[in-house]
């Protein structure tokens, strides 16, 4: 027998189509007699729409039809939705204003949707939207969390006074408030977790289609949770029933949380596939990807740290202003709230926690998950604030941080989460001794002999993921269950169909669920084929993102306890033994103690043929299914160092060495767990050191709107990744994974950002690290000293 | 992009008739600018006069202490020629470093030139080693040719053919990218002539231009800490997003000082 298929690093097996060009991606479906859509979007941060008039769009040669908010409104549709409700401290609901598909009267970002314009080519589409003339009046705006609740900032939703959508709290004030009075010492610290742009490779994109014959609506569209996506446009909007509405996200080229939300574009383009007759079909340009993509980050922070004489931390406040943008995004509410309030704790056993956040409206684009999605916010306050206790108690970073680790399990914070196991020295141990920290001193001193500035920094972090036990979310505010679903049919000749709500884009699924399978059934991995991305094929399901696909993959492994049971069965009235007798190994049915057995693919022949079992008894057939809803969520943790160079006369900040050691627990596909790791921590990196979505304050232009002054990552800002794991199984699932996909962006910022504070000596200093802000941050401390 | 006339002309002369003759022509050399450019929608030709098919505008040679480069070769040939990395290395070096390789292989030099945008590479090694640039009418002096931000002696209609490279004693181009776009945000081209040395900036102004101060210091001593402790005042260097104009001042000084060293090698 050949190592086990689960834990090796099998070839992927979606990148034959992938790497040769055949993927199959929304840009590459064209329906016949499609019209194409080009989205006429605001030039303003904010402003009234006194009026539009497109008769000369419309009248020109090759458009099919211009429509509005108007148009939208007059067929009785909803708008776009937030499905989590958040509940501010003083028991109101969250203050949401409407979120209009189509802008109707008022629009509030730079590249708010204000008409659809739809003609037989894109170039004829961009064209007609110059004629249609649209009369603004412009209002002043608002882009900065810290600026948007001030007395003169502009309103922007009459529904959410001083722009505020809630005002939250998590945690124990009272006990936070007194340990802070006994405190032996505390430690704050003000901390800017900057506004990020996704940038999928893919751009967003939609086809809708109506089909008069069946009235059935048909949208194609880049998706991460397609079943989502038709139930919020069905229930909430109400462009058609669910069953008359089949959603297909096909190949999905990146999503990294981005393409989760419920857009205006899909909407729309399905909307108007009825009314023109004619599938219509929409893909962003960058630049539009860069305008109306929902946002990352974009929080404002002031943390404290409070400690006893022997360097422990007894609590932790945190008030955060979380920018939401103009309007609430799919998810928007639960980013900064749960999902980062409950990561507070990171690898630290501290009694008292208090979190507050305020969640505010500003004239930018909507803000909500994108890898990582509030934990890699509050990952970066907690390993900045503890690696700045550290160095004001003089304390080695590696050690405070031992002093202070959770260990033992299962282990209830302050702040809801119950850990429920891990070994944090574990991961530490082994990061000290792949990054050679003890020699770190010679390094140093090294690099300023060549007149560089050499620093080190921690992030030993925790997150949540496995999204998530359905009541205990639905308790907290959300709209939806988390559970998976799976469906597990065996063909009459033994192949595996297995259909999965998971979606893949990019993750790897239909590898590492078909090895789950390959391995569970002991029949070859290439007998396995997962199919995802449609309604029409998969039952239900509740997408990807959040690193849960362990949901995903549990549910098929419950649908495979119950194909192995029902093909038991039916191999003890073939085999003519007794049911107990019957057991499964290695892909044979064999009857214990004899040499009597049958291979999978004859007991799934047996099944169809019915013969030879009573079917009055046994239902013929092979197909199981099953709805997973987890117990707890999964709780990846380890240990990121990261060492940078400096150079002081230019600022350029090098990452000379960058060291990972994660617990994921067990792991199906090394080589894809890798890839998940290395793509995070390179996303961490440029938040860290490039990435910076800004807005002019003045005129609420997105001044990073192209790749011109937007800097992404490149192959050359990054190094050769040291990576380790440790395992403890996850106690919760059968298969002991955890996740792997955000840890890498969630760790690596303040790894990076201690590291960059280390080289510079200071303490302050708000991401990203670019030459120009660290040539400053150079200058400032030289002033300061001389 | 907007609808416009495309013309593909095989000779300098049709190029000139075609642009006579069409309202609001633009010379299309490499595209790597103006594509762009059109494709936003931030310009409006009426035609385009692609260059691409005129004979003997590309090529290099040198002779008699000359590199001679026609104005449509590519930044990848400039590159990798062998010639041009014996005669100034600095020159192809700088090639080199131009956007990534699908722009080395689209762009042309006297797009380049033509276009002068105030982050480009080659003004600074035009304007340093004291070229001269033949149009379809005249020959311009370097010194003369860079007149503002993407505005140059060109007149209307007149086309870059050829830019002549003096072979200096010792030259270097130190370039600090713009961290986005990877423009230089600063570049410093040093030279070393008979005649003297030469110091061009790029990246930090509206238009490439020389410093005197450093030149001056350097044809004293041709030496790093000549430069090193020279202030460049900011008052006239561009600021945003990407850095002050008191960085770039002072990376002024770092690259001219880094520049300085390499070309001593």
């Amino acid at each position: 027998m050949s190592a086990p298929i689960i834990g090796s690093a099998v070839r992927r097996k979606e990148d034959h189509r992938f790497i040769t060009g055949q993927g199959r991606y929304t840009d590459d479906i064209n329906r016949p007699g499609q019209a194409h859509a080009y989205f006429l979007r605001s030039p303003h941060a904010h402003a009234k729409i006194r009026s539009i008039d497109a008769s000369e769009a419309r009248a020109a040669k090759g458009v099919v039809a211009v429509f509005t908010g108007a148009d939208f409104a007059r067929d009785k549709l909803g708008g776009l939705i937030c499905g989590w409700m958040i509940t501010s401290k003083d028991g109101t609901p969250m203050k949401a204003g409407a979120h209009p598909a189509l802008a109707v009267d008022t629009v509030r970002y730079v590249g708010d949707h204000v008409a659809i314009v739809i003609a037989d080519t894109y170039a004829i589409a961009k064209d007609a939207a110059e004629l249609v003339r649209v009369e603004y009046t412009e209002l002043p705006s608002v882009t900065e969390p810290s600026k948007a609740q001030s007395a003169g900032a502009p309103q922007i939703h009459t529904e959410a006074p001083r722009n505020t959508i809630y005002q939250w709290e998590l945690g124990n004030k009272a006990e936070t408030e007194a340990a802070f009075k006994k405190a032996a010492h505390t430690v704050k610290l003000n901390v800017t977790n900057n506004r990020l742009i996704p940038n999928a490779m893919e751009p967003r994109a939609a086809v809708g289609e109506y089909d008069d014959g069946t009235s059935g609506y048909t949208l194609y569209t880049t998706s991460q949770n397609p079943h989502v996506a038709r139930l919020v446009m069905s229930a909430f909007i109400g462009i058609a029933p669910e069953h008359k509405l089949r959603v297909v996200a096909p190949d999905v080229g990146g999503g990294f949380g981005s393409k989760i939300f419920i857009y205006a574009e899909e909407v729309v383009c399905t909307w108007a596939a009825k009314k023109v007759k004619r599938p219509v079909k929409w893909t962003a340009e960058r630049s539009e990807s860069f305008l109306s993509d929902a946002h990352g980050r974009d929080h404002v922070t002031s943390a404290e740290l409070a400690l006893d004489g022997d360097a422990r931390i007894t609590g932790f406040r945190v008030k955060t202003i979380a920018n939401l943008g103009a309007y609430m995004s799919t998810f928007s509410s639960s980013v900064p709230t749960y999902l980062y309030g409950t990561l507070l704790s990171g690898q630290y056993d501290i009694p008292a926690i208090y979190c507050e956040v305020d969640a505010v409206y500003t004239n930018t684009a909507p803000v909500d998950a994108y890898r990582g999605a509030g934990r890699p916010e509050a990952t970066f306050i907690v390993e900045r604030i503890v690696e700045e206790a550290a160095r004001q108690l003089k304390i080695d970073s590696a050690e405070f941080r031992r002093k202070n680790f959770v260990r033992s399990f299962p282990h209830q914070t302050p702040v809801i989460m119950n850990y429920d196991a891990g070994d944090y020295d574990a991961s530490l141990d082994k990061a000290l001794g792949l990054a050679d920290y003890k020699n770190f001193p010679a390094r140093k001193a090294e690099a300023k002999s060549r007149g560089k500035l050499r620093g080190i920094g921690f992030s030993t972090y925790i997150e949540a993921c496995g999204l998530a036990p359905s009541a205990a979310v639905a308790s907290l505010g959300a709209g939806v269950g988390l559970w998976e679903s799976a469906e597990v049919r065996v063909t009459p000749t033994g192949g595996v169909e297995v259909f999965t709500g998971a979606h893949s884009h990019g993750q790897g699924h239909e590898t590492t669920f078909a090895q789950v399978v390959a391995g569970r059934l002991g029949i070859p991995i290439e007998n396995v084929e997962i199919v995802h991305g449609d309604t029409a094929s998969v039952q239900f399901g509740m997408g990807t993102y959040g690193s849960r696909t362990s949901v995903g993959m549990t549910a098929i492994s419950r649908a495979l306890d119950k194909i192995e049971a029902k093909a038991k069965r039916i191999a003890a009235h073939v085999l003519e033994a007794a049911h107990a007798d019957i057991v499964f190994e290695n892909g044979e049915f064999k009857v214990a103690g004899t040499d009597r057995k049958l291979a999978f693919h004859e007991v799934a022949l047996q099944a169809y043929l019915g013969h030879k079992f009573p079917t009055s008894e046994i239902e013929p057939g092979l197909k199981e299914s099953a709805f997973h809803d987890p117990t707890n969520f999964t709780f990846p943790a380890g240990c990121h160092i990261c060492e940078v160079e400096i150079d002081p006369e230019t600022g350029v900040t090098k990452i000379v060495q960058f060291t990972a050691v994660d617990d994921f627990g067990n792991i199906i596909n090394p080589m894809i767990v890798e890839g998940q790791v290395q793509g995070g921590i390179a996303q961490g990196i440029g938040q860290a050191l490039h990435e910076h979505g800004v807005y002019d304050t003045e005129s609420g232009q997105l001044v990073t709107g192209s790749y011109m002054d937007y800097t992404m990552p490149r192959a050359d800002d990054l190094p050769d990744y040291k990576l380790g794991f440790t395992v403890t199984p996850c106690p919760s699932n059968p298969l002991g994974v955890k996740g792997c996909g955000e840890a890498g962006a969630i760790a690596s910022p303040p790894a990076v950002i201690n590291a960059v504070t280390d080289a510079l000596g200071i303490k302050e200093f708000d991401m990203p690290a670019t030459p120009a802000r660290v040539w400053a941050a150079i200058q400032r401390t030289r002033a300061a000293a001389e | 992009m907007y609808q416009f006339q495309y013309f593909r002309p095989k000779s300098l002369d049709e190029a000139r008739k075609l642009f006579e003759n069409n309202g609001d022509a633009k010379f299309l050399a490499g595209g790597q600018t103006l594509i762009p450019t059109l494709k936003q929608r931030l310009a409006q030709p009426t035609a385009l006069i692609d260059l691409g098919a005129i004979g003997g505008m590309s090529g290099i040679k040198v002779a008699g202490g000359m590199v001679t480069i026609g104005a449509a070769t590519k930044h990848n040939e400039v590159a990798t020629s062998v010639e041009i990395r014996k005669a100034i290395p600095a020159l192809a070096e700088l090639a080199n470093h131009i956007g990534d390789p699908a722009v080395r292989h689209m762009g042309t030099l006297g797009g380049s030139i033509a276009n002068n945008d105030p982050a480009a590479d080659y003004p600074a090694a035009v304007l340093a080693l004291g070229a001269t640039i033949k149009t379809t009418s005249r020959t311009i002096n370097a010194d003369d040719y860079f007149t503002g931000m993407f505005e140059t002696a060109l007149e209307e209609g007149e086309i870059v053919t050829e830019v002549n490279f003096p072979v200096p004693e010792k030259a270097a181009y130190m370039k600090f990218p713009n961290p986005a776009s990877r423009y230089a945000m600063v570049g410093v081209f040093v030279a070393k002539t008979k005649a003297g040395v030469r110091v061009a900036v790029t990246g930090a102004a509206s238009c490439v231009y020389r410093e005197s101060a450093m030149e001056a210091a350097l044809g004293k001593s041709f030496t790093p800490d000549a430069v090193a402790n020279i202030k460049i005042s900011p008052s006239n260097l561009n600021g945003d997003l990407h850095g002050s104009a008191e960085y770039r001042a002072h990376l002024v000084t770092i690259m001219a000082k880094r520049a300085v060293a390499a070309a001593n090698g």
